[in-house]
């Protein structure tokens, strides 16, 4: 099989499952819940003094829903392949692709089909509830290529821990790091309001580089947007060598 | 309930509570994220606690409902799950031989959800004293919040053995955690009803018993003996172990009947 066959393969599996299996399309519905609690219930929030986010609190946590769904989104990938080995399916994937690396890509192809379909869903909520948008087309064209980009990342890092351990037992190693960095980042306030602990963690968290950017992006005032793009590109590089490294030791286990 | 019953309640709840004990990661989590979040919101949403309106002057004070509440639907999920596990296994169906009787099975499964929600309400408890918590009903309210605790998770517990027993599926069970997750956040956990903007919001949260249990065990905290504050808590986790019990109880028959 050659390579974007493997990858092709792969993908329409993966996306068959997600919306054929209910175990597998439910987590889909999660960010929706997160943003309707947090830019439905916490609104008064932008009323703290020194809270300054023009287009308002739901476009706020907008930003950060959109971006906590696509980087669970490749986590939920990273739980399929290792049920996948568990069920012995990519054994035998191994065993029939020649170009393995295409595996990799058909799981983060699938992974970006869930994701545009779930930040579509959030999108819809955001809109019902009336969120503004003030940036033009070229910023949101930003913001979803930030998403994207972390979204690939995300997938490569939970790919990496599923290749590497082959076993559902390691989705608490994949949800994890995902989870604290996205809540170790400027959720609810924007960085200048965060005290304490939290805003040395998040100065140095990526995801807020991405984040803040994002945000700056949804109100039409772009700023340190190509930084977070490094940012962005420099994890996905990383973990790119870190999904292909598990590869290799998924190959030579034989398992 | 006759000693024979008594006695397969008792090797029942022993092997649930063993079970969850040997499984560190299922333990783990439902020890960790509720602290890990309570620490993320009190040090966020801090800020939040300075508008006018607002209960009390902490907004620790005011999350320190989330670990419990959070911690006790961790543990009734995975309680759902090992049941179903027990289904998915035959284990039930080998079970329905026997002259043990269903509610032994489902007291013991429940029992390990008890056991598991004690140890919670101690330890997060113990950890929020420490990191500063005041609970101002004093010490007579620190059973109460366990008791509170408990009963929360006994009441999703009956969910979680519903839901098992209703699907047989493992699968099927971890995939309702986002709906009983709706019901968390769609209530004022995060944010006091008087200061939530948005009128569906604010709606649905004041019909969303988990309001009800959440402001009650919060009363105990920040306001101190709030006497309508814990009638209708504890009203609303009465109503929530009551329909969990019975629901458990009718579906565990259903199941039976079936295997």
């Amino acid at each position: 099989m050659l390579f974007f066959s493997v990858a092709l393969a792969v993908a329409r599996r993966q996306v068959y499952r997600v919306f054929t299996k209910l175990s597998f399309f439910l987590p889909s519905l999660f960010p929706v819940l997160f943003f309707l609690a947090f830019a439905g219930g916490l609104t008064r929030v932008g009323e703290v003094p020194g809270f300054d986010f023009p287009a308002g609190y739901e476009a706020f946590q907008f930003v950060w829903v959109l971006l906590q769904a696509v980087t669970f989104g490749g986590a939920f990938t990273g739980f399929a392949i290792a049920g996948d080995f568990e069920s012995g399916f990519a054994r035998r994937l191994l065993l029939a692709a020649h170009r393995r690396e295409g595996i990799i890509l058909g799981y983060i192809l699938a992974s970006l089909v869930r994701v545009t379909f779930t930040g579509l869903l959030v999108a819809v909520s955001a809109y019902l509830v009336g969120m503004q948008v003030l940036g033009g087309g070229v910023d949101l064209f930003g913001l979803v290529g930030l998403a994207l980009l972390l979204n690939f990342s995300a997938t490569l890092f939970a790919t990496g821990i599923a290749l590497r351990l082959r076993t559902q037992q390691a989705s608490p190693l994949i949800q994890t790091p995902l989870f604290l960095m996205l809540f170790l980042a400027p959720v609810f306030v924007p960085m200048p309001l965060l005290e304490g602990w939290i805003e040395a963690v998040a100065a140095v968290n990526p995801l807020t580089f991405l984040l803040e950017a994002g945000r700056s992006l949804i109100i039409g005032e772009p700023a340190g947007v190509w930084f977070a793009y490094g940012v962005g590109a420099a994890l996905a590089l990383v973990l790119l060598g870190w999904a292909l490294t598990g590869l290799r030791r998924a190959e030579r286990s034989g398992s | 309930m006759s000693r024979a019953v008594l006695l397969q309640v008792l090797y029942l709840s022993r092997r649930s509570v063993l079970r969850a004990l040997r499984q560190p990661a299922t333990v783990g989590p439902a020890l960790v994220f509720p602290l890990l979040l309570l620490a993320v919101y009190a040090s966020g949403l801090g800020p939040a606690s300075g508008l006018e309106g607002f209960p009390g002057d902490s907004y620790l004070d005011f999350i320190f409902a989330f670990p419990l509440v959070q911690g006790a639907v961790f543990a009734a999920i995975s309680a759902g799950t090992d049941l179903a596990r027990d289904i998915e296994s035959g284990f039930l169906s080998r079970l329905s031989l026997t002259p043990m009787r269903p509610v032994a099975l489902l007291a013991g499964l429940l029992a390990g959800v008890v056991a598991l929600g004690l140890f919670q309400g101690v330890f997060f408890l113990a950890v929020g004293l420490l990191a500063g918590v005041e609970v101002q009903a004093g010490l007579l309210g620190l059973p109460l919040l366990v008791l509170f605790t408990v009963l929360v998770g006994l009441g999703f517990g009956g969910i979680g053995a519903i839901l098992a027993l209703r699907t047989g599926s493992g699968e099927a069970v971890q995939g309702s955690f986002p709906l009983i997750f709706v019901s968390l956040f769609l209530s004022s956990l995060l944010f006091p009803r008087n200061l939530i903007e948005n009128d569906w919001f604010r709606a649905v949260a004041t019909v969303n018993p988990v309001s009800y249990m959440v402001e009650g065990i919060r009363s105990l905290i920040i306001t101190g003996w709030d006497l309508q504050a814990l009638a209708l808590g504890f009203g609303a986790t009465g109503l929530l172990v009551a329909a969990g019990l019975f629901g458990a109880a009718a579906s565990l028959k259903t199941r039976m009947a079936r295997s």
